[in-house]
């Protein structure tokens, strides 16, 4: 096979920060190939130079054995190459169709989009994708979104498709969908640069290079190496896979009920019925698992607990105490700490620096004012203190956070959540995007926090992880709760039923 | 008798509003574009300034009115340069560079004014006469308030299915759009951000420079100090009232050009109510509209923001 796209000694450095150090790196024709490392090892970066949107200040990319020079991303979709980005570059406002068209030059002057809409639709019919193309893309479900953006760089014929942690946002079902897509886009004669974090997906690729600091460690197939082997050349050391909780004591545990929810319901803007008679209750010490299919009513059930919703019916209480209506801010005061599963809309403000994303919303805390003022002193040190023992890789804390890598990021709102909260932690998804070595740092700080006597609710898309974790399993479907669990004593089937909406469903 | 009194006043109101429409129409219409684009052009009275005054020079200089038109658009595209220069290419904070153009423009234009007339009873000009449309003008009622106008008055009223066109059903305008909501989407697909920033900048400031220009050759003959008078900002008003659209900015217009008719009318008709108070009424209107318009619902998500990679 030949080699279809290359980096030659390419080096990329950021104000503080060297991405990429002489990376070489080839894609063949045909190949899947997966960029395999630890979260700011450089992917994203590498990703964006062999797609023409940052230059390389030193080295060179080449495309089918020729010196390719692109100025822009412009360049390289001449070449055929397109890139699904690690964040969704989307227009919520605009219809699919238009999100795919704008900026292609496509339709003449005048916007004329019935040519645009013909091969949009035979590439949806060739790859299987079912896309209302009249939608307003934001009231499409995250995963629909992620075909969107596969459809745009399908649509601009890309003959080599770079794809960053395209399984980061989707469920395991949409994830099998997309490995489907991606074994039809190789029967098409694509070429494929896939960067993921999880080792079921790197497994199954042709070959993978793995990447640590900016610099490639080595590339090598699968089939010749353990995902062990995999891992520790990715951060140099062991790393459990697969983090199990010590359960010895597990039996002389009484939960103190710390948060109680009392038939909650809660109807969404559209007045769907988001939420519908959910009850549970999370002990002191205890770590309450949440599965279910995202998008099942996680989102607002995580919001009410944070106070940032208020439910139409039910009631919450806190140690006892009531606060369903209170504001979301004296949640905060009593110790609930959110990390939201969309982290830079919900969990983050882009353009501010780390140290002011670390004590977003704490802002009042004693620690942080002087009198009126915030106290930046205080607020450094401590943040700083935060960024080693999270090891965020960042030139300083006064970086903004856009410049962080995607994993660096949600450790920013890991450590806030984490440091801040009291009493009960709220943990949506919070390994999304997180190398394998962050993953097992976050299981581990949150089984320190169960130890702690926090009461913790950790959803999460990974079964097996919340099998391994938590003391009871809660599944929701369709805004219901459909059963709570032992995990000692279920089996995916039972939950994956109960996943699929229960009992009443099997009865009807 | 009384009947046929009433009736001529309230055409004269609506034909009044028709005419007292057009400069904000203009800047409004022209900021829409910049603000679709992302760009928050806080500068717009201050543009609209500059058009008026440069208009008045020239007009009194030249003796003629059109070349003060251009003029004016002219002077609205040097301002709109050096925004643009300042938001897209400096990305320096979208409403400072407004107040400052804002000051420096209402300073700058009192200076000029007091240097070009020193010495000299002030120079004035003969303004816009109605031009009516034939045919249309003579239907009853709706021909004198519609089409018995000026020229510019009937070309800022076109000017909104234009402009509507051109953001809605041209390539061009999907992306100008594209830059408020999401500026990104544009650059990774290689296009410029900045270029179609200035463009966007631009459009609106020549509109701007072209209301002004209109305010000044359109009702009076000479030029004073601030002579706007806050119709910069009803203009931005008017489209956060409009919601981004190009109807609704040309109703909202509508809404406060109609309040200052009936205000200009009030002496006539003689109500014994002092007429500043009516005067302050398109401006109060406009500030009981924006409490009760509480959701920004239309408004770009990119609005303000300057775009760094
Ligand atoms: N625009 C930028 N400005 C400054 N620094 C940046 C920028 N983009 C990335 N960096 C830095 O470059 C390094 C590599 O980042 P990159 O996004 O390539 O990591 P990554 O391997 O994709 O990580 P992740 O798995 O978390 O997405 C990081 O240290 C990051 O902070
Ligand atoms: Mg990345």
């Amino acid at each position: 096979m030949s080699d279809i796209l290359k980096a030659v000694n390419l080096t990329k450095r950021f104000p503080g920060v060297i991405a990429n150090e002489n990376v070489n790196f080839d894609l063949r024709a045909g190949e899947v190939h997966c960029l395999f490392g630890e979260n700011g090892a450089g992917k994203s970066t590498l990703s964006s130079c062999l797609f023409g949107f940052y230059q390389p200040e030193g080295g060179h990319i080449e495309i089918g054995g020729e010196i390719a020079n692109f100025k822009s991303p412009r360049d390289a979709i001449h070449m055929g190459v397109g890139m699904v980005h690690q964040h969704f570059v989307l227009v919520a406002e605009f219809s699919v169709l238009e999100n795919i068209v704008v900026g292609t030059h496509e339709s003449g002057w005048q916007l004329k989009l019935t040519d645009a809409r013909k091969r949009v639709e035979g590439l949806c019919a060739e790859y299987s994708i079912d896309l209302d193309l009249d939608a307003r893309v934001g009231d499409l479900a995250v995963g629909q979104q992620q075909w969107v953006e596969i459809l745009k760089a399908l649509f601009l014929d890309a003959k080599v498709l770079i794809l960053d942690e395209p399984s980061a946002v989707l469920t395991p079902e949409e994830s099998l969908r997309l490995f489907r897509i991606i074994d039809h886009m190789k029967e098409l004669g694509l070429s494929i640069l896939l960067i993921s974090h999880k080792m079921v997906e790197v497994m199954q690729a042709d070959r993978v290079t793995v990447l640590r600091k900016g610099k490639v460690v080595d590339t090598v197939c699968p089939a010749n190496v353990t995902p062990n082997e995999l891992t520790r050349m990715m951060v140099g050391r062991d790393v459990e896979l697969r983090m199990v909780r010590d359960r010895t004591e597990d039996a002389e545990r009484k939960f103190e009920t710390v948060l109680n929810v009392e038939k909650v319901s809660y109807r969404d803007g559209r007045g769907k019925l988001a939420l519908d008679n959910v009850s549970l209750h999370i002990g002191k010490g205890e770590i309450l698992g949440l599965a279910g299919v995202s998008g099942n009513g996680q989102k607002e059930l995580f919001e009410i607990l944070s106070g940032v919703l208020v439910p139409e019916n039910g009631c919450l209480s806190l140690d006892g105490e009531r606060i369903e209506g209170l504001p979301s801010r004296q949640y905060m005061d009593r110790g609930v700490g959110l990390v939201p599963d969309d982290r830079f809309r919900e969990g983050l403000i882009p353009e501010f620096n780390i140290r002011e994303n670390m004590i977003l919303g704490w802002q009042r805390h004693d620690d942080y004012t002087n009198g009126m003022f915030l106290d930046h002193k205080q607020i450094g040190s401590i943040a700083d203190g935060l960024i080693d023992e999270f090891q965020i890789a960042t030139p300083s804390g006064a970086t903004p956070v856009n410049h962080l890598s995607g994993g660096n990021a949600q450790k920013v709102i890991l450590a806030r959540e984490f440091v801040h909260s009291s009493k009960l932690l709220l943990a949506n998804q919070p390994t999304r995007g997180l190398d394998l070595g962050v993953i097992e740092y976050v299981y581990k700080q949150i089984i320190a926090k169960r130890e702690e006597g926090y009461a913790i609710l950790l959803a999460s898309e990974e079964l097996e992880d919340l099998l391994n974790l938590s003391d009871r399993i809660a599944v929701m479907s369709g805004g219901k709760i459909t059963g709570i669990v032992d995990p000692l004593t279920t089996t995916v089937e039972e939950i994956g039923l109960l996943m699929a909406g229960g009992k009443e469903e099997q009865a009807a | 008798m009384g009947d046929l009194f009433q009736e001529a006043i309230l055409v004269s109101i609506l034909a009044g509003t028709v005419r007292i429409m057009t400069p904000i129409l203009f800047a409004a219409i022209g900021e829409l574009v910049t603000q679709r684009a992302g760009i928050w052009n806080m500068g717009v009275e201050g543009t609209m300034l500059m058009g008026a005054f440069i208009a008045y020079v020239v007009a009194t200089a030249t003796g003629s009115i059109w070349i003060a038109v251009l003029a004016a658009m002219l002077a609205g595209g040097v301002v709109g340069l050096l925004t643009a220069f300042m938001t897209a290419t400096m990305r320096v904070d979208h409403f400072i560079t407004g107040l400052g153009i804002n000051l420096l423009i209402s300073g700058l234009t009192l200076y000029w004014f007091r240097i070009y007339i020193k010495g000299r009873a002030q120079p004035t000009f003969e303004g816009f006469e109605n031009v009516p449309i034939p045919v249309l003008s003579s239907i009853p009622y709706l021909g004198e308030i519609l089409f018995t106008q000026r020229i510019l008055t009937y070309v800022a009223f076109l000017s909104v299915p234009a402009i509507w066109f051109l953001l809605y059903r041209t390539r061009w305008g999907l992306e100008l759009r594209c830059l408020g909501e999401n500026p990104k989407a544009l650059d990774i697909k290689g296009l410029s951000v900045v270029r179609r920033q200035y463009t966007a900048v631009l459009i609106g400031s020549i509109m701007t420079g072209l209301g002004g220009g209109f305010l000044m050759l359109g009702f009076s003959d000479r030029f004073l100090a601030d002579i706007t008078a806050g119709r910069g900002w009803l203009a931005i008003v008017a489209i956060i009232a409009g919601r981004w659209m190009p109807r609704g900015v040309l109703a909202a217009v509508a809404v406060f050009a109609l309040l200052e008719s009936v205000a200009t009318h009030v002496q006539v008709l003689g109500v014994d109510i002092p007429h500043q108070i009516f005067l302050a009424l398109p401006y109060v209107a406009s500030i009981v509209l924006l409490m009760m318009l509480r959701s920004k619902s239309g408004e770009p998500r990119r609005l303000g923001i300057p775009y760094f990679r």
